[in-house]
């Protein structure tokens, strides 16, 4: 069986709701506003409601994960987050600066 | 189907105790979780220790897998033929374990005793395009083999080929949804989606970062010194660069716009990165040429090796 299909891209230029994010992350409400209010995931500011970066789709799936596959409660999956964060940071720095290294 | 070894995979005797099972899987969880582990093949090992825990860890399921004996691990067989009827229940009777994965025995074990909609399941696939497919847009074609459930909540793998039209302006990291691409839901649940993770391979000539390029240009000393208009290759086809005179290695000179479009419009920029090169060896023409430069030239480049400002 064929498919073909269309593709959203989850980047900067697409919001998606909290309701959206409950229903591709596996994340409860209650554990991604609990996210939210300790600053692992960003909600878009200066919108009604809780409305995020598709961007931020990735991030709570991995927070899922982690949940389940260490048993992590929200607290530990807030610091896991931030370090995550973090080393993704780091990783795209020292992509681009060996990016302008020559061969 | 091929025996897996679930006790091997989790580095514990199959007499182990449930405590023992379970700081076992967290040990190697901790050292090949995907999201945590820059080992390599940490992916594919995770998929087996956390197979080899989610039936472990169930004592309903691990006595049916423990009723399957000891073989080794790969070894062909099919289930006892009573098997079935003692351990699967009534959504396993009409099996007859052809075209069944060794996984998916026990992954039947919630589906078959669920009641109502059970959403399908999501997938994530790692893509790999070339930077010209980012630069254009790419039709990608690919091959998965999606889970599907029967009215008696029997799993079966379906080939199925997905396309998708990824449109110009992907970078290295980006991720895409297909919703309603990954498994199928159950009994009226919603299917789930398929996510593709996006890298770019590495190029002969450019290194991306985000949107921006970067690539080397070699220059002669000469025209590293007096300058040069020189083509310069761009994914939109070659361009004029005028390289200013006395222009030093690793400068950068930017071609504005030239880089990997962006979705929404715009584009990066290409960052030609200055390499003065020398010929390995000389003619004895170029000798004397470099010779008589030398001997004419008061340009002293370690000036501040002697705390004099260069």
């Amino acid at each position: 069986m064929t498919i073909e299909t269309d593709v959203l891209w989850l980047d900067e230029h697409r919001a998606v709701s909290l309701r959206e994010l409950v229903e591709t992350s596996g994340l409860g409400e209650a554990e991604l506003l609990e996210l939210v209010h300790s600053g692992a995931l960003p909600a878009l500011e200066g919108v009604s409601g809780y409305t995020f970066s598709a961007r931020v789709v990735t991030v709570a799936r991995t927070a899922c994960r982690l949940r389940d596959d260490f048993e992590l409660d929200t607290r530990g999956l807030s610091v896991a987050l931030k370090l995550l964060e973090r080393v993704r940071d780091l990783e795209e720095e020292i992509a681009r600066l060996r990016a302008e290294l020559p061969r | 189907m091929k025996y897996t070894d679930y006790y091997a995979a989790l580095g514990v005797e199959r007499g182990a105790s449930a405590d023992e099972i379970k700081k076992a899987y967290r040990r190697l969880a901790q050292k090949y979780h995907p999201d945590v582990s820059k080992e390599p093949g940490a992916e594919a090992r995770f998929k087996e220790v956390a197979e080899a825990y989610q039936t472990l860890k169930d004592a309903e399921k691990r006595a049916a897998y423990d009723a399957l004996g000891s073989r080794p691990q790969g070894e062909e067989f099919r289930p006892p033929p009573d098997w079935a009827s003692r351990h699967g229940g009534s959504g396993f009777e009409q099996t007859s374990f052809d075209d069944v994965d060794f996984a998916d025995l026990f992954s039947r074990f919630g589906a078959r005793g669920a009641r109502g909609a059970m959403p399908g399941q999501d997938f994530e696939v790692p893509v790999e395009i070339s930077i010209e497919d980012a630069f254009r847009g790419t039709m990608l074609s690919l091959s998965l083999s999606m889970p599907e459930y029967d009215g008696n909540g029997q799993m079966r793998r379906v080939p199925q080929t997905v396309k998708a039209r990824i449109g110009a302006g992907a970078v290295d990291g980006q991720r895409l949804r297909l919703p309603g691409k990954g498994g199928k839901g159950f009994q009226g649940g919603r299917d789930g989606d398929l996510y593709l993770d996006i890298s770019l391979k590495p190029h002969a000539l450019y290194r991306a970062t985000g949107h921006d390029l970067y690539l080397d240009l070699p220059l002669t000393p000469s025209e590293a010194a007096l300058g040069a208009s020189l083509e310069i290759p761009t994914l939109a086809g070659p361009v004029n660069l005028k390289i200013p005179a006395g222009t030093s290695s690793g400068r950068k000179l930017r071609l504005s716009g030239r880089g990997l479009p962006m979705p929404r419009g715009g584009a990066g920029d290409l960052f030609a990165v200055a390499q003065i090169v020398v010929p390995a060896t000389l003619s004895d023409r170029e000798r004397e040429s470099y010779q008589r430069l030398a001997e004419g030239s008061d340009f002293e480049p370690r000036r501040h090796f002697r705390g004099e400002a260069a």
